[in-house]
């Protein structure tokens, strides 16, 4: 009899994980499915090929082709400056401190914690600093917040996949004379660009989702930025503020707004899987 | 010659990536130094528990009690820690003890994708389907409200941090050794008997410390939360009150921060107490991961 209880328990927590698991999965395509459902019929040529025009914001003619460039200029910029600056940190802890196992836990323990402040708070750190500096909400502003914000994603990343490199990599490459600054970009490069152009592809897209960063220091205008101290819109911000509005058109617009960053999202997401397959051509097997 | 040119270039390499990492390595400090001077004209003329612990808001009139917003993010990431236990738990043990390996290759990409999607389309997605889906279950409690409330705000926050703890425990649940499963299966126990007293208490730290990463997520999440939890300054007292999370309260009034004097001051005390707390959580996660980490 208890062996029935036994059976019956098990039998109704294997029924629940599995609903968890599906409703997980389920709530993805709901996702999904709502905003493109809602969006794909608004959205139009006309959207993502204009500016806004006078009256834009009363449901008139335009597009948020300022968001969209503004966003990609935001996002490449400061997924380029991650980069410089996460790559040769990244190389530095698995080529320089493989040795040094304590300080490397320590370095990663901060990165985790870098990672897990939110993006307001990157966000108004970024504000203090315009002050400081006497910058206004621009382009440039905008880059250096998110640069800070996506550095700790882009190390960490990028560090999960180099740490896999076995160390006799390493050790034949010492003994054949090469510098451990020839290890770093000939060496473990290669061998580890999948993960790297996927840790690249992932900042990259946390950089151009991100808004509560770019709320304070990027702005808002209609106007495509033509320098770094020109303000800049982004597609969050541009559905965020088209989504407050009373008029019916311009919330149609947000949910064509949002079907277009989701879509963008997607694509990053499938080109990351594609290349990590392709380059997996380079890598030598062990 | 050859060589020597190698070895600056070695020297000079190793000195740019030490920079860097020290930059990294800082970069908290002055955050919270950069937080903590801006918002020291605020923290010096008042007192801190005022502050914390009253609950007037009226920045024209000098009044700043942030209270309603502590209170309504304890609210949001509490609730939305409740929902979030019993689904992450059961998906992941059924994904890395039950299931086939083809279910963690099909749902590995769900995560994935999920963790991608930017905040500001779950705030979206909030909108047109968690807030009609809020008035709807308000009523059979017999409650009426306009759907962006509390509960809302923790629904989209569930889905949010699911993945990433859904990730942090499939990992957790694979470090512990398959020796001590086998051990009690040895024994006679069933496969749930083992997950209960062998795995889960084993992995017990790193659960913990799971779902505190979680948990300071929610605590810090903006937009999402923003758009659909009605931003009501007041005490809630039910989940179905509006309320005004603290990252809320930043974002929202950014535009006229400037035009008020000492406003921008409270703001960025505001970012301030969020970074406190998230790095007091994340802080001790991490170590119970580490420690797990080591002894696994």
């Amino acid at each position: 009899m208890p062996d029935m209880i036994k059976k019956a328990e098990e039998i109704f927590f294997r029924i629940l994980m599995i609903i968890s698991t599906v409703a997980i999965a389920a709530a993805l395509l709901l996702i999904l499915f709502s905003i493109l459902y809602k969006g794909l019929p608004s959205l139009s040529w006309e959207m993502i090929s204009q500016t806004p025009k006078g009256g834009f914001y009363f449901g008139k003619e335009g597009g948020i082709l300022n968001a969209i460039i503004g966003s990609l200029y935001l996002s490449i910029c400061s997924t380029i400056l991650a980069l410089i600056i996460g790559l040769p940190v990244a190389m530095y802890m698995n080529v320089f401190l493989i040795r040094h196992k304590k300080s490397l836990n320590l370095i990663r323990f901060f990165l985790d914690i870098l990672w897990g402040i939110p993006s307001i708070v990157y966000g108004a750190f970024g504000f203090v600093i315009m002050i400081y500096f006497g910058l206004k909400t621009s382009l440039l502003a905008g880059i250096i917040t998110v640069t800070l914000f996506i550095i700790p994603i882009m190390v960490r990343s990028m560090d999960e996949v180099i740490k896999t490199v076995p160390s006799g990599l390493l050790e034949s490459a010492l003994s054949l004379g090469s510098t451990k600054t020839e290890i770093s970009y000939k060496v473990f490069l290669r061998q580890c660009i999948p993960g790297i152009v996927t840790a690249i592809l992932l900042s990259f897209g946390r950089a151009i989702g991100d808004a509560a960063s770019v709320l304070f220091t990027t702005g808002y205008t209609d106007s495509i930025p033509e320098s770094l101290s020109d303000p800049a819109a982004t597609l969050p911000l541009a559905i965020f503020f088209q989504l407050g509005s009373p008029i019916e058109e311009v919330r149609q617009r947000a949910f064509a707004s949002a079907a277009i960053l989701t879509f963008i999202i997607l694509l990053i997401s499938i080109v990351a899987r594609l290349l990590s397959t392709k380059f997996n051509r380079n890598k030598i097997k062990f | 010659m050859s060589g020597l040119y190698r070895k600056w270039i070695d020297r000079i390499n190793e000195a740019w990536m030490f920079v860097f990492l020290l930059l990294i390595i800082i970069l908290p400090f002055i955050l919270a130094a950069g937080l903590y001077l801006k918002s020291y004209l605020i923290i010096s003329e008042n007192h801190l528990s005022d502050l914390l612990f009253t609950d007037i808001w009226k920045p024209a009139e000098n009044k700043f009690g942030f209270a309603p917003f502590i209170i309504s993010s304890v609210w949001v990431s509490l609730s939305t820690l409740v929902l979030a236990v019993p689904v992450c738990l059961l998906s992941s043990i059924y994904i890395t003890q039950y299931a086939r390996s083809s279910v963690l290759k099909l749902m590995q990409p769900v995560i994935d994708i999920l963790a991608g999607i930017p905040s500001v389309i779950y705030g979206v997605w909030g909108v047109l389907m968690i807030v009609p889906f809020s008035v709807k279950a308000a009523e059979w409690f017999g409650i009426h409200t306009t759907g962006y409330n509390i509960f809302s705000g923790a629904l989209v926050l569930l889905v949010m941090i699911i993945p990433f703890i859904l990730n942090i425990l499939i990992e957790i649940f694979r470090i512990i050794p398959e020796e001590l499963s086998e051990a009690s299966l040895s024994l006679g126990a069933t496969k749930w008997e083992t997950i209960k007293f062998v795995l889960l208490r084993k992995a017990l730290p790193g659960i913990v410390s799971a779902f505190g990463l979680g948990l300071s997520r929610a605590f810090g999440e903006t937009i999402a939360v923003l758009m659909v939890v009605g931003n009501v300054i007041k005490i809630p007292h039910n989940i179905f009150d509006a309320g005004y999370p603290l990252p809320a309260l930043i974002a929202n009034n950014y535009g006229e921060m400037l035009s008020i004097p000492k406003y921008d001051s409270a703001l960025m005390f505001a970012a301030l107490i969020l970074l406190a707390v998230i790095l007091v959580f994340n802080f001790a996660s991490r170590v119970l991961i580490m420690r797990l980490e080591r002894y696994a």
